[in-house]
């Protein structure tokens, strides 16, 4: 990301949308990715007799870990600092991030290899450690064409969705200096694996995400399809893993059932390739030092909302992203977060307190429900949305939209005031109707439905006028 | 069942038409054809003069005071009716997920709220309603129909009862057609991107109409289709089953 997209506050969904639908190539990649990927998904799923048990299972287990997160946090940090690990709480991104910047300076390292990890994107950990000179590299492959572009991840699990292999090729060409590169998918994997070789090898320092945490063993897990999350997490000499809170699980045996649910619903794989699990530190193999950072960062505050605390239930499979009819069309950047899509929709607002640029998130959705079907851990998430919308309209006082609905709603309570209105509109839409339909529209909130759509005009007989008359008939 | 039998079994049912403040402002031929319907049957459908809107736009929206109070008045308006039919998916949804927690006492109107298909085929228990057609249809399941209703292939095998009607399989028919209520207007963008997408699956199956069971994503789709000058007309199901 460069400077000026750091000062300049994002925009709200509605226009960052509308750039994003410009972009022609972007949208041919996303339709064909999620295309693909929602494929591979319902083949991998239907393959599961009890598939709809094992969400079950899935949402009850995360349920149970939310409301007792309190003593399972501690515990985990209990068992973690007895297997030699040290364990850090971080209230929000700042501290996060100058915690991890800390650790780094007195490894006395100058660079990090990390995992792909979303939280740390939320953090924006990069750019702290950049600002202390430090420099953070990518090692999963898209998120690192993704930083070599000075972009940002525009999907969940696959953040490069938006970029076609002859970009990639010129990326590559340009930033890794390999004048003589093809836009051959193999020989393009194999310029990054050189590159990135060199770095695990060099790299003191790593920094990892997590996918889930256990609060009896004390282990880590990190789910991957490449192996260089397996890399960072066995070859430098120090290891810092950053973990919202909401990651931990009450017990080792529950990852069966989230090792089921999440590699089918992400990538549509029966498993994973790489599964790292660690448990604090193990002397003489693997990183010396650990360190777990427990984020909190708005979850808190999530946690106390009865309805929307089901967001904290999401294992970041991305099945509800690739599902989506919103985000098929306008992909991940347009949400400004790392939580794209419908279940960005629902945590980003809540994370910033219905503040800011993420109250447009819970409006960019048609209710269609098709994120809700797929769910892994059955997040209600047409639900959440309605709930976060009543959230962001409650905090609105003025405004045209709560005008006309308000009004709209008083005229509801009557039928009498509801059939005026029903004759009003007859009478203003004469300038503009022609033939039954109306094409042009006068400005305000029809103009919008106007540049793409005509409306039927209100006919001379309204429905209950036809009873009427038949009636007396 | 023959069709005097199914005929002596839908007189017996007294339905109350809950006609949808869309479907009564902007597409009256809808709730005509749905009376229409119910009359072969031989059922004579009362109309609640009182009615309005169930508040579902409201609700969607965010504006709670607003879809309470219309929850209440919609339980005041229909409370007594053995069977209340609407001739939409979502409005039907609507009633049938939120009304009761939103207006507290719902006197079990909840629960005898229908979506018209679903009424013909699981209340009344008829799929041939004796209508003719002439020409080819592709059917769009709308979201809420599909999954919140969860009507399957009920409005199907309506259609395909149907003799003279041609039945054409729409493309990607479960992608929704992009309307959303406020949706249409505050993501217009978005709206008609994913409206042209349908646009494109309709077109493509070269149907002389599209049929659904909400009058608020046929609106959607009637509006975008005479708007790119296509003769592909939209219909609800009601309007192919009184034929």
């Amino acid at each position: 990301m460069n400077q000026a997209d750091r000062l300049a506050p994002p925009e709200p969904f509605p226009a960052a949308a509308r750039e994003a639908l410009g972009n022609a190539q972007l949208r041919t990649n996303l339709l064909h990715a999620t295309t693909t990927i929602r494929a591979k998904r319902a083949l991998a799923v239907a393959e599961v007799a009890d598939w709809d048990e094992l969400r079950d299972a899935g949402a009850a287990i995360k349920d149970t870990a939310l409301r007792s997160l309190d003593r399972l946090l501690v515990d985990l940090e209990d068992v973690v600092r007895r297997r030699g690990g040290t364990v850090h709480w971080a209230r929000d991104a700042a501290e996060a991030n100058s915690i991890v910047a800390d650790i780094v300076r007195a490894a006395g390292a100058t660079e990090v290899v990390k995992v792909k990890s979303l939280t740390t994107d939320e953090t924006e950990l990069n750019e702290a450690l950049a600002a202390v000179g430090v420099h953070a590299l990518e090692t999963d492959l898209a998120e690192l064409i993704v930083q070599l572009s000075g972009e940002r991840p525009s999907h969940l699990l696959v953040p490069a969705i938006h970029k076609n292999r002859t970009e990639i090729r010129d990326l590559f060409r340009e930033q890794l200096g390999l004048s003589g590169l093809t836009d051959d998918p193999s020989e393009l994997t194999a310029a990054a694996r050189a590159f990135l070789r060199e770095a695990f090898l060099r790299a003191r320092v790593a920094v990892s995400g997590a996918n889930f945490a256990c609060a009896d063993t004390g282990s880590v897990v990190v789910v991957e399809s490449e192996g260089n999350g397996r890399m960072c997490t066995t070859l430098p000499d120090v290891l810092v893993t950053v973990m919202g809170i909401e990651k931990v699980l009450p017990s080792f045996a529950d990852l069966e059932v989230m090792l089921q649910l999440l590699p089918r619903s992400s990538t549509g794989e029966r498993m994973n390739p790489y599964t790292s699990i660690w448990t604090g530190v193990s002397p003489g193999d693997g990183p010396q030092e650990f360190h777990l950072v427990l984020l909190d960062n708005g979850r808190t505050r999530v946690l106390a909302d009865e309805v929307g605390r089901d967001a904290l239930r999401c294992i970041r499979c991305s099945a509800c992203i690739n599902v989506c009819p919103v985000y098929r069309q306008t992909g991940g950047h347009a949400y400004h977060t790392p939580y794209a899509g419908p279940i960005g929709a629902i945590l980003q607002p809540q994370l910033d307190g219905e503040r800011g640029t993420s109250a447009s998130l819970p409006f960019a959705s048609t209710l269609c429900g098709a994120c809700a079907d797929v769910c892994p851990v059955r997040i209600d998430i047409p639900a959440l949305l309605v709930h976060e919308r009543a959230k962001v309209v409650a905090a609105q006082r003025r405004g045209l939209e709560r005008a006309t609905l308000g009004l709209a709603g008083r005229m509801f309570r009557s039928s009498r005031a509801y059939r005026l209105a029903q004759r009003l509109a007859r009478l203003a839409q004469r300038p503009f109707a022609r033939n039954g339909w109306i094409g042009r529209f006068p400005p305000g909130p029809l103009r919008a439905w106007g540049r793409s759509r005509d409306l039927p005009a209100v006919p001379n007989q309204t429905f209950r006028e036809w009873w009427e008359s038949r009636d007396r008939a | 069942l023959t069709w005097q039998a199914s005929r002596e079994y839908a007189e017996t049912i007294q339905p109350a038409l809950f006609i949808t403040c869309l479907g009564d402002t902007l597409a009256p031929q809808v709730g005509r054809a749905t009376v229409a319907v119910l009359e072969r049957l031989g059922m004579e459908p009362a109309f609640p003069p009182e009615q309005t809107c169930c508040g579902q736009m409201h609700f969607n929206a965010g504006y709670l005071d607003d879809a309470r109070a219309l929850a209440r008045r919609f339980v005041e308006v229909f409370d007594g009716y053995e069977a209340i039919v609407a001739p939409s998916g979502s409005c039907a949804a609507h009633v049938k997920a939120q009304v009761a927690e939103l207006a507290e006492e719902d006197r079990g109107v909840s629960a005898r709220t229908w979506e018209l298909s679903e009424f013909l085929v699981e209340r009344t228990r008829v799929t041939d309603v004796q209508s003719t057609y002439r020409g080819s249809v592709t059917y769009h399941p709308t979201c809420h129909s599909l999954r919140l209703l969860r009507l399957g292939d009920r409005p199907l095998s309506l259609l395909r009862a149907v003799p003279g009607l041609e039945l054409v399989e729409l493309p990607d028919a479960e992608e929704c057609c992009g309307f959303g209520g406020t949706f249409a207007v505050k993501n217009e963008a978005v709206s008609a991107a994913m409206l042209d997408a349908k646009l494109d699956s309709v077109l493509s199956t070269g149907a002389g109409a599209v049929c659904a069971c909400d009058s608020s994503c046929l609106l959607h789709i009637g509006g975008g289709l005479r708007r790119r000058g296509s003769r592909t007309r939209a219909v609800h199901i009601a309007e192919v089953l009184a034929g």
